[in-house]
């Protein structure tokens, strides 16, 4: 189909986990690659030797920076993608990667893990760790309609991607602490448990109806404060759930 | 954001036609009844509801299954109960397909956030079935409510039978039948900051939302909002569940409903622009702005 959008997977420091997660939307995801977009690169998925032309960049894992290959890669992703998408807490806040010491096999030098938003200017952020198959064939079907899609729906497109943009400028550190800092310390927190509930190693209890987060085990994946009701609500496009989960369903059958 | 009352397909005052539900309800056993035949009927396979926690008038998220275990959740407890921290495990560690859900309007919005953007909620987006709100003007901690009930009211948790707010008071009704009214005046400054920044009273984004205010005694004002829900409202109806009168031939009837709406969201929505400039030149959060 002449229309589709091109999207690309690229591969840096992450266990491959997003990658899974995205493939975890099974018939979905092929409906996505059959009507929607061309997969024009992917180290495990396409056999294309260098990063091309794209319109989409979904970018797994965290950036080492003593692996000169992954600098510029990174680079070129930039470059070559008009929309950079952060999948995931390592390329969203480094997540897991942020406490690799050096000193591991194969190559002991590889000890500084960077989000890739330290160095390029990242546009969407998809947190968490995996991220939710939901969300990131959420955010696909809205990038088609944003590239692709007539008025109104570029309009919705447009307003559903725009917290996530403003996740990826909002910085490229997150902790269980955001719930205190930006939530509970701002008069914000009415305890419905959302954080708890998307915590994906249980860090985070409620005790007396207010989160109580764990930060030792806390891994910094970012999906508490993005899950949270009071981190963002837009009114333009949550009201919506019924025709926009519609829409979406349609889209994929 | 439409209007104050949200969108709705069917606005009615009901209760259920029950005895053991009407028992121990609130108003109309709206939830409890709806949740018994959604569970029943396999629409749903469990829900998460406000159960009894650890101490008296202390609520938990707790997953019912069983009608039996429904039952020991009904009734309105005034403090909070985060709700949809189970959202994610009722599906995993209880095994649920079908998910059905009770929640404050907040909760309401964090359930339809979770499935639109559902950044750490694998594979639940599609699981909700039902979702039940109820109105809420604003909650409170349970130090909070333990404070109004034991200092104010000067009576033990364990002691009472029934809290209520309505007529423009907080009620204590003791399980000797001794009754307390504290002026909402006395309540105000224990509630949580967290909910003078809601822009919802009756629950807008449930599938079907309930309260006592607007109805009659015993009863409670139901909203139909969804495909979903009305079509399980339809099929509870067919089923003799509820007994329903016309939302314009009861008192207070939608008057009421509609004048609390628009002073709670009026309120907030001041809240909300006074955070703007909070501070010197220094502005509080918000939300309905984005994560920044």
């Amino acid at each position: 189909m002449a229309d589709k959008i091109t999207v690309g997977h690229v591969h840096m420091s992450g266990c491959t986990g997003c990658l899974v997660s995205l493939a975890d939307n099974y018939g979905g995801l092929l409906t996505i690659l059959d009507k929607y977009a061309d997969l024009v690169y992917g180290l495990t998925l396409a056999d294309v030797r260098h990063i091309p032309k794209m319109d989409v960049a979904l970018v797994e894992g965290s950036v080492c920076i003593q692996d000169k290959l992954s600098v510029q890669e990174i680079k070129e992703t930039r470059e070559k993608a008009a929309v950079v998408v952060a999948v995931g807490g390592c390329a969203c806040y480094g997540n897991i990667t942020r406490f690799a010491r050096g000193g591991q096999p194969n190559q002991p030098q590889h000890e500084s893990y960077l989000p890739i938003g330290d160095l390029i200017k990242v546009d969407v952020y998809i947190p968490g760790c995996a991220p939710c198959p939901q969300l990131i064939r959420n955010v696909c079907v809205m990038a088609y309609l944003l590239l692709k899609g007539n008025k109104d729906q570029q309009e919705l497109a447009k307003k559903y991607l725009a917290p996530l943009m403003q996740l990826a400028e909002r910085g490229t550190e997150a902790c269980g602490c955001d719930l205190m800092y930006d939530v509970v310390n701002q008069g914000l927190c009415m305890g419905c448990g959302s954080c708890a509930a998307a915590c994906p190693v249980r860090a985070i209890t409620h005790e007396y109806g207010k989160p109580n987060v764990n930060r030792e085990m806390c891994i910094k994946c970012g999906a508490c404060y993005a899950q949270c009701p009071r981190s963002f609500f837009n009114f333009d496009v949550v009201p919506e759930f019924e025709a926009i989960m519609d829409a979406i369903g349609a889209a994929l059958k | 954001m439409a209007g104050e009352l949200g969108k709705y397909k069917l606005c009615v005052s009901a209760r259920s036609t029950d005895k053991a539900i009407l028992k121990r309800a609130q108003d109309g056993g709206i939830v409890t009844q709806l949740f018994k035949f959604a569970l029943e009927e396999g629409i749903i396979d469990g829900a998460i509801v406000a159960g009894p926690g650890d101490e008296p008038w202390r609520p938990r998220p707790f997953i019912a299954t069983t009608v039996e275990e429904l039952m020991t959740s009904s009734g309105t407890k005034y403090n909070i109960s985060p709700q949809v921290s189970w959202i994610k495990e009722a599906t995993r560690s209880f095994g649920l397909d079908k998910i059905g859900i009770v929640g404050t309007p907040c909760q309401m919005q964090a359930v339809r956030k979770g499935q639109l953007y559902p950044v750490g909620l694998r594979d639940v987006d599609d699981k909700i079935k039902l979702a039940i709100g109820i109105f809420c003007m604003e909650n409170f901690s349970y130090q909070s409510i333990k404070q109004l009930v034991e200092d104010h009211a000067a009576m033990k948790m364990e002691a009472v039978r029934k809290m209520e707010i309505g007529k423009g008071k907080f009620w204590v009704y003791g399980q000797r039948g001794q009754v307390v009214q504290l002026p909402l005046k006395v309540t105000h400054k224990y509630e949580q900051p967290g909910c003078h920044v809601c822009l919802d009273y009756v629950a807008n984004l449930a599938d079907v939302s309930t309260g006592s205010v607007g109805s009659p005694d015993g009863w409670s004002t139901v909203f139909v909002r969804t495909r979903n829900g009305d079509d399980i409202w339809s099929k509870a109806i067919a089923a003799g569940c509820f007994e329903t009168k016309p939302i314009e031939q009861v008192k207070p009837g939608l008057e009421l409903v509609t004048k609390l709406a628009t002073e709670k969201i009026t309120k907030n929505q001041k809240t909300v622009e006074e955070r703007a400039k909070f501070g010197v030149n220094k502005a509080l959060r918000n939300p309905y702005l984005g994560p920044k």
